[in-house]
């Protein structure tokens, strides 16, 4: 079946999985987005806890979606994974360093004997929903404001600054995304917590948390909105050839109207799951959140990649510019992988299964004192 | 500094986060099996106390599973990172192993990790044994992906060259998911890692034992840990057997350093024991060995299935030898030179849009490409890997393979046919063979990665070509920073397994 698709059209079908991927990953953040409110949130040591158990039974999935994402640029775009990851090498290093002290800090945090102590694996975590978002946001910010590089002639990458990556922190306009994504991860973890923990009290502070955050994330995600849609793109012509193009991702905005619908829908049902949260308390909102997550972060990744756009542009050798189709896998692979990646709706439904029979019944404070009960 | 240091620190790096993830990795393997089996137990008999073992168990799992997890994390990116030139060389073939070990793998195991751990109360007994022994099933599918792309790079097949793209193509994915070296290389391991899950329960019971504590537990334990251990240990020399002959017939440098065996014959024996000659060098004639015990025939047979065969040795692979056929290192690094020309002539044709050179330069490269990575090197010496090291490591590996067996034998027979508490040299034996299992399994890898060397990938791409250009000055840092934060977690990791383990079966989890 995937046999038939032209080397484009695979190209584009997987362009569309990254998307999917990153969708899915940028809603699993509200892990990361709970984990900066642990010092925030809670009253006491007990609602502490709660919020991290909540969290705990979850934060293998962004973990390992973020795995995922890693391994499907690999195996799909073989060329950005080589490019991207070795050149700006100390962005993605500290990314991953922030991920690597989030993976033992549920598990050790509690127990004795930790060596590092309860409040360093706390600090972990909260550096890990900061930083580490806030990092991760710059890195992909710079799929829009370009990075310098140029590869030679085996393909192989010469980065062009002796930062390595670190030089996106000083474009100004990457923190729009960077911030948006911190707080939006801190929204959809307020709306997770409602639904996942049953606290009167705690729910009234989630109620104001997310007003606030609200307000904080419009402003940067209406300002990265702005920037996108108002800078110059990288657009490529049929030889391959790269150019700037004003108005590139506004034009591909217009061109591509499923995607405007997609990224449109996504927005709404954001604001719907806030308004939800925000004066219903409602426990579904964090469903509608996720939905409205994946649609608009899928859809901006569609503006990036597809309609003949140069998704990771460099700014230092326009040609040497990442596109969909000069830096994919062969056909062969994209149409192997193509046969894998239906096992998808497979993981997901029995991560949905597996979810909804451990969610069934919330959290709560006689939860934590059981000792027959795992806690972290 | 120059691009030879960042080469040897990417080196070191890797190294240094390999050996750090495949210090939780084997538990994760074994553990995970023999906890379900506990687990399988406890649903069969209803006995609540073998639920209390499994519980215990668990909670190692958990501890050592999270540094598993953290450490694992960089080994993903570190090829991108560290090795983009080898990423794009490659990634056509090695990406899709990767990706599929995260779709098919770690989904599996952390969905059903938090339903084992979080899930006794709140989903129905069959449903949490299910999820037990998905994980196990989880940790090991894993594990199959990411030998499947390792086994690759030792042996590459499935794949076409295409000098458009500079780079391997895939043209078979069943060809390199079921090579012979792929599917050896998983059993393997995972039975490595089988045998250190159960070291690790046979070791744990008898401090118990020898600390005359939760004595029922204990002895319940062990005979679940060495049971599954004799097993395991018997297929692990098994699959080292089958190993050691697939590294014959696909990297006979890698062989002969293993054995250090510089001189060819045929009824070559096995070395069992040998200390090398520090002054040995290539060509030369002097003794391979200052000392050594031999078992005769058995290098031709376990290489080649044959007693009478010729086993090479280093001379013949890097001098050539004509009445074996063997090819000298000095015509393959022409054969090299000759295919990275043809490459450059086939770029130049395709500048201009000659068709004809472009053709004849493919063809030329075509028939050369099996000397590719040669072209890289200059003296036919360099074709050698590290012998000292690869061979010691070998044996090392070995010697505790042959131990493992004997003991979880021993184990055996002291618990259903003597008091097994009423020998604590038996005891101590199996407490102290914990950290062997590591230094075996650690072993294992330097003679896979260590002996490999100077390839990347096998005949066609040297370490020092595929690392990305770093500049040493920054894979230095990143060195040090991995060292320390690795270090501090593994540190913490022990004083929590270690005060876990005290608390005993009735601890808690």
């Amino acid at each position: 079946m995937f046999e038939l698709l032209s080397f484009l059209q695979l190209q584009q079908l997987w362009w569309m999985i990254v998307s999917l991927l990153a969708g899915l990953f940028v809603f699993l953040m509200f892990i990361q987005g709970g984990q900066t409110l642990l010092f925030s949130l809670p009253e006491n040591e007990v609602e502490k806890s709660m919020l991290i158990n909540s969290l705990g039974r979850k934060w293998e999935l962004g973990f390992t979606t973020l795995v995922l994402f890693g391994g499907a640029l690999f195996a799909a775009f073989p060329l950005f994974y080589a490019t991207s990851f070795g050149g700006a090498y100390w962005v993605w290093l500290a990314i991953l360093f922030c991920f690597i002290i989030q993976a033992v800090s549920y598990e050790y945090r509690k127990k004795e004997n930790n060596f590092l102590g309860q409040k360093t694996y706390e600090m972990f975590l909260y550096i890990n929903g900061s930083l580490g978002v806030i990092l991760l946001g710059v890195a992909l910010s710079t799929l829009f404001s370009g990075a310098s590089f140029h590869l030679d002639e085996n393909f192989f990458v010469q980065w062009d600054t002796n930062l390595r990556g670190l030089e996106a922190l000083f474009i100004p306009q990457n923190y729009l995304l960077a911030f948006s994504l911190f707080f939006l991860a801190r929204l959809s973890a307020g709306l997770y917590f409602l639904s996942n923990i049953n606290h009167a009290s705690l729910h009234v502070r989630i109620q104001k948390m997310l007003l606030k955050n609200t307000l904080l994330f419009l402003s940067f995600f209406l300002g990265f909105l702005a920037w996108i849609f108002t800078k110059e793109g990288f657009a490529y012509d049929a030889l391959g050839v790269v150019s700037i193009e004003a108005y590139k991702y506004l034009s591909n905005l217009l061109a591509l109207p499923v995607v405007a619908v997609m990224i449109l829908l996504g927005v709404v049902l954001v604001l719907v799951a806030l308004y939800l949260g925000i004066f219903k308390a409602n426990v579904h909102g964090i469903k509608v959140m996720g939905l409205g997550i994946v649609f608009a972060v899928m859809g901006i990744f569609l503006l990036l990649g597809l309609n003949n756009t140069a998704f990771y542009p460099s700014l230092s050798a326009l040609q040497s510019s990442l596109t969909i189709e000069n830096s994919s896998g062969s056909h062969y692979t994209l149409t192997a992988m193509s046969y894998v990646a239906l096992i998808i709706p497979f993981v997901l439904a029995y991560i949905t299964y597996a979810w909804y029979a451990m969610d069934k019944k919330s959290i709560d404070e006689a939860e934590m004192s059981d000792a027959s009960e795992h806690h972290y | 500094m120059s691009e030879l240091s960042s080469v040897d620190w990417s080196r070191a790096q890797f190294a240094l986060t390999a050996i750090y993830h495949f210090l939780f990795v084997p538990l994760t393997l074994g553990l995970s099996f023999i906890m379900a089996i506990m687990e399988s137990i406890y649903l069969k008999t209803g006995d609540a106390h073998w639920k209390k073992i499994t519980q215990f168990w668990m909670s190692l799992f958990a501890i050592n599973f999270a540094i598993g997890v953290a450490t694992g994390l960089i080994m993903e990116f570190e090829f991108g990172t560290n090795w983009a030139n080898y990423s794009w060389f490659v990634g056509d073939i090695f990406g899709a192993p990767l990706a599929i070990e995260g779709i098919l793998a770690f989904f599996m195991e952390s969905t059903f990790f938090a339903v084992m751990f979080f899930g006794w109360n709140k989903v129905s007994p069959k449903f949490h044994l299910l999820s037990t022994w998905l994980v196990a099933i989880g940790s090991n599918l894993s594990a199959f992906w990411i030998l499947v792309a390792n086994g690759w790079m030792q042996y590459p097949v499935g794949m076409y060259f295409n000098p458009a793209t500079a780079r391997n193509e895939m043209e078979n994915f069943f060809d390199v998911a079921l090579s012979p070296v792929a599917v050896i290389k998983f059993l393997h391991t995972v039975a490595s890692g089988y045998v250190i899950g159960a070291l690790f329960v046979v070791g744990i019971s008898a401090w118990f034992l020898l600390k005359k504590k939760e004595l029922l537990f204990a002895k319940r334990s062990m005979v679940v840990g060495a049971t599954f251990g004799l097993i395991t240990s018997l297929f692990l020399a098994f699959s080292g057997d089958e190993s050691a002959y697939q590294v014959t017939q696909h990297q006979p440098v890698k062989l002969a350093a293993m054995e250090g065996l510089y001189k060819g014959e045929s009824r070559a024996g096995l070395i069992a024991f040998g200390i090398l000659n520090p002054n040995k060098q290539l060509g030369d004639n002097e003794p391979e060995f200052l000392g050594d015990i031999e078992i005769p025939y058995m290098l031709s047979l376990l290489g080649h299935r044959h007693i009478d065969a010729f086993v090479a040795g280093l001379d013949d692979l890097v001098y050539g030898n004509p009445a074996h056929n063997i090819p000298s290192a000095s015509e393959r690094i022409a054969n090299g030179k000759i295919a990275l020309q043809a490459l450059s002539d086939f770029r130049d044709a395709k500048k201009i849009g000659d068709a004809t050179q472009m053709n004849e330069s493919e063809a030329i490269l075509q028939t050369h490409m099996k000397d590719f990575g040669y072209g890289y090197f200059e003296k036919p010496e360099q074709i050698v890997p590290p012998i000292a090291l690869t061979f010691y490591s070998f044996h090392i590996m070995v010697s505790l393979g042959m131990w493992f067996i004997a003991l979880f034998a021993l184990v055996l027979f002291f618990i259903f046919k003597r008091n097994i508490t009423h020998y604590p040299l038996v005891l101590y034996a199996a407490l102290w063979s914990i950290p062997l299992g590591y230094i075996a399994a650690e072993a294992g890898w330097i003679v896979a990665e260590v002996g490999r060397q100077p390839w990347a990938i096998q005949d066609l791409m040297p370490t020092h070509i595929a690392a990305t250009h770093l500049g040493g000055g920054n894979v230095a840092l990143s060195f040090t920073l991995f060292a320390i934060l690795f270090t501090v977690l593994l540190i913490a990791e022990i004083k929590i397994m270690l005060r876990q383990i005290s608390k005993g079966f009735e601890g808690g989890h």
